[in-house]
């Protein structure tokens, strides 16, 4: 198993903050836009250095994203940025027309998704974005898994021309991903081969994968651990390489099963290559307040729970 | 004077009820009742080229957020030269560029962004109006909306974005029927004061006749002349819903039915072919 040194501890919405300041110092046309929430959005740098490209709405989500399409005509590249309820299930039928099926470049981006944004409790832990967002046509989803990764997709999403959601959260979590690696949207990265299992990670599941396949090998057990940052256009090729070699998979998430990673996943594989699945992955109830860790122990999110879901999907195996 | 544009009204006015009778489906009261506005922009106001590309550059920019109106804009469109005026006959057809409401998926010139979802045009009109002050560009946005329409929530947020921004390249037309789908919008849900609302949001309020040339295009003009000024604009547009249809007129009934063949030749008898039918 593959070590994976800790860089730092950082929290994802940080490296958008990071990645989105040199966007704009790369691209004029990078302007941004949010909902009353700069700080959480770790909008500051933007703000101070570029006031004339910044609209604060104020709480005004659905205006904010029909300015943002609006925007797009013109030629700017607008990012929205507000906490992941607010800017996917508030203003979906937003999205849906002026964003999604008017094709326009719009990059939503969302704080403070799942469970770990913690003491708040469930009004503001969406975990049923990615199922939204996934759903419109037109639309790229990215769950990003730390603070470099997050970072890197920024500036990738800039690049790309068409619809974004770009999904991160609050907590500070360790920071693994090489900070020069390149982000590549759509294209999986196998952070360990392995043969007995695949593990398919997304957000801040990816670490505990990591985990999770060092404790998996002191069992003798080799995990492929691949994470999909990318949750559509998915990895498509990756996915059924992988399972092809290992005859089985779990797939992790900080999300309801509905909608999420391994609903895409397994609609994919029960089309071309079926194999038993394991989903680490929240059933069908809303969260509450805790801190962070403690929810993602207490909604089965945590590293002893993928590497019980691979111990079982190995045994199911033919 | 102005009877060219009359005239080019009525024939859109024909076109609009010929495409919604081939199909049997669509909304004839508010294309008629914005026709005036609509030819007013397009063939005198606004500055556009009829080579279409997305960003305007340079042009000024209509966005329709009543987007069920479609046919009178898809009428104007094709008569200006944006398209093929036959290409009107596959309105809501399969495979149509002319969707039941306005995409731009289908690539169709002229238009710059899907609506039918209610309430959502003002604040891309902001979006677009802000994108022409970043780039430097003096040409202005106008952005035409339904009465009903107001009863939308985030019609409010960008109103009180737009004053409180000072959008001031940005005139907003109101199509102030005072009907919609369920009946008079005073017993659906009544507006209120729609005057001293805008005032209160801090617009700039115009009144105008949208059903008389001459007074939309002065009222065109001084609204024009308002922009820059540190104040968004809007233009408090009365109407009559199937104007120029006497058994359109003064009722809700005609919000979103066809006519049928009868109807349609008693409609048509009252509207001059002018620049000759699709």
């Amino acid at each position: 198993m593959k070590t994976y040194e800790i860089l730092s501890k950082k929290d994802t919405r940080s490296g958008f903050g990071e990645g989105l300041y040199e966007a704009a110092v790369k691209n004029k046309n990078v302007v941004a836009l949010c909902a009353d929430l700069i700080g959480s959005l770790k909008m500051n740098a933007f703000v101070k250095e570029f006031p004339d490209r910044f609209i604060q709405t104020g709480i005004a989500e659905a205006n904010m994203i029909g300015i943002a399409a609006g925007l797009t005509i013109g030629g700017k590249i607008p990012f929205a940025g507000t906490f992941a309820n607010f800017a996917t299930g508030r203003v979906y039928d937003q999205i849906r027309q002026s964003v999604a099926y008017a094709g326009k470049n719009v990059k939503i981006c969302a704080s403070h998704a799942g469970l770990t944004l913690g003491e708040d409790g469930a009004t503001h832990q969406i975990l049923e974005d990615i199922g939204l967002m996934k759903m419109l046509p037109n639309m790229y989803v990215i769950n990003t898994c730390d603070f470099n990764q997050t970072k890197a997709a920024t500036l990738a999403i800039a690049d790309y021309v068409g619809p974004v959601y770009l999904r991160f959260g609050r907590p500070v979590v360790p920071n693994f991903i090489p900070e020069n690696m390149p982000f590549e949207i759509g294209k999986g990265i196998v952070l360990n081969e392995g043969r007995d299992v695949s593990i398919f990670a997304t957000g801040h599941l990816v670490w505990k994968a990591i985990e999770a396949g060092h404790i998996l090998a002191t069992q003798g057990i080799d995990a492929e651990i691949i994470n999909l940052h990318t949750i559509k256009p998915l990895d498509e090729k990756r996915v059924l390489s992988s399972v092809s070699k290992t005859s089985c998979a779990v797939i992790a998430e900080e999300h309801q099963l509905f909608g999420g990673l391994g609903e895409s996943i397994a609609s994919l594989c029960a089309a071309s290559r079926p194999v038993p699945m394991e989903f680490v992955a929240v059933r069908d109830v809303f969260g509450q307040s805790g801190t962070p860790e403690e929810l993602m122990v207490k909604y089965r999110l945590d590293t002893p729970d993928i590497v019980s879901a691979a111990l079982k999907v190995i045994t199911r195996k033919q | 004077m102005n009877v060219n544009l009359n005239e080019i009204a009525s024939q859109v006015r024909r076109d609009a009820l010929r495409m919604i009778h081939a199909v049997n489906s669509g909304h004839p009261g508010g294309s008629l009742g914005c026709a005036d506005l609509l030819v007013a922009l397009y063939f005198k106001v606004m500055k556009h080229n009829v080579n279409f590309n997305m960003d305007g550059n340079g042009e000024d920019l209509f966005f329709l957020s009543n987007g069920h109106i479609a046919p009178a804009w898809y009428s104007v469109l094709a008569r200006y030269g944006y398209f093929d005026v036959k290409e009107l006959s596959t309105l809501r057809k399969l495979n149509s560029r002319l969707q039941g409401h306005p995409a731009t998926e289908k690539k169709l010139p002229g238009i710059r962004m899907a609506s039918g979802s209610l309430g959502q045009g003002i604040s891309v009109a902001i979006g677009a109006a802000t994108a022409k002050k970043l780039n430097n560009d003096p040409q202005l946005i106008f952005c035409l909306t339904g009465d009903g329409e107001l009863q939308e929530g985030q019609i409010w947020e960008a109103a009180m974005f737009a004053a409180a921004k000072k959008v001031d390249n940005l005139i907003v037309i109101i199509d102030y029927n005072g009907k919609q789908i369920d009946g008079p919008v005073d017993e659906v849900l009544s507006l209120g004061d729609l005057t001293a609302k805008w005032h209160a949001f801090g617009w700039d309020v115009l009144n105008m006749n949208g059903n008389n040339m001459d007074d939309v295009l002065n009222t065109l003009d001084a609204a024009i002349a308002h922009t820059k000024k540190n104040k968004p604009v809007v233009i408090i547009m009365k109407t009559e819903m199937g104007f120029g249809v006497d058994f359109m007129m003064g009722t809700h009934k005609w919000h979103g039915v066809a006519p049928n063949d009868e109807q349609l030749a008693s409609a048509l008898n009252q509207l001059p072919e002018t620049l000759g039918d699709y």
